[in-house]
C-alpha cells in the first residue's frame, strides 16, 4: 500500500481541531503559528502572545503595520473585539500560573517521558530560549506540531532527548506528519496515524516503542492548498 | 513635585561607568530608542558611560539602538532572554569574539526577577528551566510534589523606558503592546527616566488609566514623535 505524509499545512489543521471553542491559546514562533489560519468554523480561540496582548487577529496589510502592536515573533499584528493589554510580568502568570488552556510548540525532540528538546542543537553558536521553557510548563496541554523524522530521516520521537533540554515530562500531545501521538505514564500512545502506512513501517521510523492499548484511527485530513 | 527632564541628554547624563542598566521594550515595540541614541552621543563625546550590564529581552537589532550601543563598545554583558533578531551581528559577531558576557534568563523568569527586584523579593521558586542546562548551579527545591528552580530577583542602578503619556508626578500609560518588560523595570532600578510621547498636566492622565504610578519614575522626558525602531531597520539606518 502505498502513503503519503502531510504538509506542514495539514498537521496545523489537524491541530486546530483539537482546540476547543473558548479555549486560551498560546502557539509558537514560526510553523505553530500557522494553526491559527484551520480553527473549526463556530469555535473561537483567544491568543495570547508572550509581549502582551490577548485576543489578536492576523497580520494587517502591508504599510499598515503599528510597530507598537506586534507578536512574540516581532511581526506585527491587528487585534480583535474584546483583545487587552498587560506587562511581562501578568503575560508570564497567565502561562506558568495554568491559565492557558493550550499551547503548541515545534521541536527539536520528544521523548517519551514527554521531554522536549526545541531550543538549541549542540554548544555553538548564540544561544537563545526566549519563552519556550515558561510556555512547557503551566498550560493545561502542551502540544507539539513536527515532521515525524528529520531531513536525514533520523526519528524525532525518541527514548531519550539528546539535544539540550526544553523542558521536562511537560508534552502531552504530538501531532507529526504520520501519527498523532499522546504521551502518557512515560509511553508513546499512538492514537492515529496516515492511512496505508503499516504499524512496522511507522514504528521503523520512531526511536520509542509506540503503544496501542486503545482504538486506532486513520490520520486523514482534508486536501489544503 | 516636578520631575520633567529638558532634553534625552540630561535625562542620561547620571549614568555611571559600570552600571546595571535595564532598557525597556521588546524589540523595538517600548524601545527608548531616543535616549539609547543621547546615551550613545554621550559615550562617543566623553568616553562614558562604558562597561554597562544592559538588561533586556533582546540584544538589539540591525545598527540601530542596544545593537548600535554594542557596536560602540559600551556593553560589558547582556542579561536577556533571546539575542537574535533579523539582523544580529552587532551582538554576534562581539559574542563570537569573546568581547561581550551573555547571561541568558528563559523570558518569564526574566520578567518575574525584574518584578521581584522592584518588589523587594529576594528569590522565588519557578518551574521553568527546571532539569535543563540553564537551572545548572541554582538550588531546586519540591513543592507540593513538583520540582521548582530558584531564580534571584535582578535590580538594576537605572532603567530607561519609553511610554506615551507621563506627568511631572511621573505617572506613565503605554501604546498598545509596548508595555511590556517597561512597568516591570521602572520598579527595578534605583533610577528610573522614562522618555514619553507627551508630558500632560497631573490630572489630565485619568488616575483609573495610570499604568506605572509615579512613585516609580524619577524622571520624564518627552519625545514627540519617537522614532520606531521596526521602521530605521528596515530602512537600514545605522546610528553612526
Amino acid at each position: 500500500m502505498t502513503w503519503e505524509k502531510l504538509t506542514n499545512t495539514q498537521i496545523a489543521w489537524r491541530a486546530a481541531q483539537g482546540i476547543e471553542d473558548g479555549a486560551y491559546v498560546n502557539l509558537g514562533i514560526g510553523f505553530p503559528e500557522m494553526v491559527a489560519r484551520y480553527q473549526p468554523p463556530g469555535r473561537e480561540a483567544i491568543f495570547h502572545t508572550e509581549n502582551g496582548v490577548l485576543g489578536f487577529g492576523d497580520a494587517p496589510p502591508e504599510g499598515e503595520e503599528d510597530w507598537d502592536l506586534i507578536n512574540a515573533g516581532k511581526k506585527a499584528i491587528t487585534l480583535k473585539p474584546g483583545a487587552s493589554f498587560f506587562h511581562h510580568a501578568d503575560s508570564f502568570a497567565m502561562v506558568r500560573g495554568g491559565h492557558l488552556d493550550v499551547a503548541i510548540l515545534g521541536a527539536l525532540q520528544v521523548a517519551e517521558s514527554g521531554d522536549l528538546a526545541n531550543w538549541r542543537v549542540g554548544s555553538k553558536g548564540v544561544p537563545a530560549v526566549g519563552g519556550a521553557m515558561d510556555l512547557v510548563h503551566g498550560a493545561k496541554r502542551v502540544a507539539v506540531v513536527t515532521e515525524h523524522v528529520t531531513r536525514d530521516g533520523e526519528p524525532k520521537l525518541v527514548e531519550r532527548c539528546t539535544f539540550p533540554l526544553t523542558g521536562v515530562a511537560c508534552i502531552s500531545r504530538v501531532y507529526t506528519s504520520l501519527a498523532v501521538v499522546d504521551i502518557e505514564d512515560g509511553q508513546f500512545v499512538l492514537r492515529e496515524k496516515v492511512p496505508g502506512l503499516s504499524m512496522e513501517e511507522l514504528q521503523s521510523m520512531t526511536g520509542a516503542t509506540l503503544h496501542t492499548p486503545g482504538p486506532l484511527a486513520d490520520l486523514t485530513v482534508p486536501e489544503i492548498p | 513635585m516636578d520631575k520633567t527632564i529638558a532634553s534625552p541628554a540630561e535625562a542620561v547624563s547620571g549614568i555611571a561607568d559600570g552600571s546595571v542598566l535595564m532598557i525597556g521594550g521588546f524589540g523595538g515595540s517600548g524601545s527608548p530608542i531616543e535616549l539609547i541614541h543621547a546615551l550613545i552621543d554621550r559615550y562617543r563625546a566623553t568616553g562614558s558611560p562604558g562597561d554597562l550590564t544592559v538588561v533586556n529581552n533582546n540584544a538589539g537589532n540591525g545598527r540601530v539602538g542596544i545593537a548600535a550601543m554594542i557596536d560602540a563598545g559600551m556593553v560589558r554583558k547582556m542579561v536577556c532572554s533571546f539575542p537574535k533578531s533579523s539582523d544580529p551581528r552587532a551582538f554576534t559577531d562581539k559574542y563570537l569574539a569573546g568581547e561581550i558576557e551573555l547571561e541568558l534568563v528563559p523570558q518569564g523568569t526574566l520578567a518575574e526577577r525584574i518584578r521581584a527586584g522592584g518588589a523587594g523579593i529576594p528569590a522565588f521558586y519557578t518551574p521553568t528551566g527546571f532539569g535543563t542546562e540553564l537551572a545548572e548551579g541554582k538550588p531546586v527545591a519540591e513543592f507540593d510534589g513538583a520540582s521548582y528552580v530558584q531564580e534571584r530577583w535582578l535590580k538594576a542602578d537605572v532603567a530607561i523606558v519609553k511610554a506615551h503619556l507621563g506627568d511631572a508626578h511621573g505617572n506613565l500609560t503605554y501604546r498598545y503592546a509596548s508595555r511590556n518588560f517597561n512597568p516591570l523595570m521602572c520598579m527595578a532600578a534605583a533610577t528610573t527616566i522614562a522618555q514619553v510621547s507627551r508630558i500632560v498636566p497631573p490630572g489630565d492622565i485619568d488616575p483609573e488609566q495610570v499604568v506605572t504610578p509615579g512613585i516609580f519614575v524619577d524622571g520624564v522626558v518627552e519625545v514627540a514623535d519617537p522614532r520606531q525602531e521596526e521602521q530605521m531597520i528596515r530602512a537600514g539606518e545605522a546610528y553612526a
